[in-house]
């Protein structure tokens, strides 16, 4: 397939100065000059939400924190992606998320494949210095292939747009304001129950934690692909992309 | 630590201690294999699950915590090794965030949990297990060591593997602080 030539225009990271594709994210432009912003709830193919925090970035003198994910490229834009203010707000950021939820890695499904441990070595948390909130919140086994636990859902809500966007069932939604907020199937209902689910798997195959697994699996043997994900929304545009570059 | 070149004057003194965990961290710790014999040779184990000491001895220069804060004598041996040690390490997932001793936390009254575990359950005699002064009372929240007292570092890993034990025993014994980044404070 002919490749359309992209406009670019000239960027910086931390002083680095690289060309950028006019319309893209600061965090895509990163990735494609190595540059290592650390990310949760971004997924290449999916539409953009914005809600983890943990891209965030600095732009040339402007005090506010970025979402590198949801900022577009500029001319001559001056980021800065490892200041010692960055790197302290997002290992703050990724302890609120320990802190929000019921993370116990050891007795977890996705214990040594799991994003959210991924990055929270990447930040440097060694230990969490707020107190944990410990929610109650029930499990949903009700699916005869999948398993949903809230506990160690952090909201990413990739699996709520790679089901609307990609599968187009929408079966997963944000229920709930505020701190009591959870992800629901259907109209708050068992997710067993649901008339909309395709049993596809892919919200599992997104899942950055060991929220959603498939039925039966046991302490660390849960390994989601969300580059899956990748891959099929590059060929939906009608892209090649390499899968071994996106294994 | 500043330990002298004389062994005899000033020989390392550390400690581990056993709260509220299920011994996986000393099991790790035991798996260091032949590094404790040269640990032995360098430095005093003055008390340790697996050294009959009955007492928390005064002067200790590392102690190694396993496990969380879960009960009233756990929170008494906390506030007691702190007060007798110069370095503490939070050893283990337990005593860095509660892991698994955490996970009564969402159910509340841990008098409710009891009641459903030893009345509640058919296959018990309906009474919950209690003597003053020798079964600890359980407090309501099981609290990571570092939030009942300060905590000097942090050694995650449930358990921590024993070459990250050893890496950070040995940084401490130089007078250094382990590692803070990378695979080394991987939970889980």
């Amino acid at each position: 397939m002919m490749r359309e030539r992209r406009r670019t225009l000239t960027v910086s990271f931390d002083g680095v100065e690289v060309d950028a594709y006019v319309g893209e994210s600061v965090l895509q432009c990163a990735r494609r000059h190595q540059v290592d912003i650390p990310s949760l709830c971004f997924l290449e193919g999916l539409s953009v939400y914005g809600g983890c925090r943990v891209c965030v970035i600095e732009v040339a003198e402007d005090l506010r924190l970025r979402p590198a994910c949801a900022t577009t490229v500029a001319a001559d834009m001056e980021v800065s992606t490892d200041s010692p203010r960055l790197k302290a707000y997002r290992k703050a950021i990724v302890e609120l998320l320990f802190a929000e939820g019921n993370h116990v890695c050891a007795v977890c499904v996705s214990n040594g494949n799991c994003e959210l441990q991924d990055v929270a070595v990447h930040v440097g948390m060694d230990h969490v210095r707020y107190d944990q909130r410990s929610p109650m919140r029930a499990i949903d086994a009700s699916h005869p292939k999948y398993l949903f636990d809230p506990n160690r859902c952090i909201l990413c809500t990739r699996c709520v747009r790679v089901c609307d966007e990609i599968e187009g069932a929408h079966v997963w939604d944000v229920g709930s304001r505020g701190q009591q907020a959870v992800l629901t199937t259907d109209l708050n209902q068992p997710w067993g129950t649901s008339t909309s689910c395709t049993w596809c798997g892919k919200c599992v195959a997104v899942c950055p934690t060991g929220s959603l697994s498939y039925q039966g699996t046991a302490v660390g043997e849960m390994h989601h692909d969300p580059k899956m994900i990748v891959r099929l929304a590059a060929a939906r545009r009608g892209e090649w992309i390499d899968p071994e570059e996106y294994r | 630590m500043t330990a002298s070149k004389d062994p005899e004057v000033a020989r390392p003194r550390i400690a581990t201690v056993w709260l509220g965990g299920c011994s996986g961290c000393h099991m790790s710790f035991l798996d260091t294999d032949e590094w404790l014999f040269e640990l032995a040779a360098r430095a005093d184990i003055v008390y340790s699950p697996i050294a009959d000491v009955k007492a928390f001895p005064d002067d200790v220069d590392v102690c190694l915590v396993e496990g969380a804060v879960a009960n009233a004598d756990n929170l008494e041996l906390a506030h007691e090794l702190r007060a007798k040690s110069k370095l503490v390490v939070s050893f283990g997932d337990c005593a860095v965030s509660g892991n698994v001793t955490a996970m009564r936390n969402p159910l509340g009254d841990p008098r409710a949990i009891l009641e459903h575990v030893y009345v509640e359950a058919p296959d018990r005699d309906g009474v919950v297990p209690g003597e003053a002064g020798i079964v600890p009372e359980l407090l309501p929240r099981v609290q990571p060591l570092h939030r009942v007292i300060d905590v000097d570092v942090f050694l995650p890993g449930c358990p921590p593997p024993a070459e990250r034990i050893v890496a950070a025993v040995e940084a401490l014994l130089a007078g250094e602080r382990p590692k803070r980044s990378g695979e080394s404070i991987r939970w889980g």
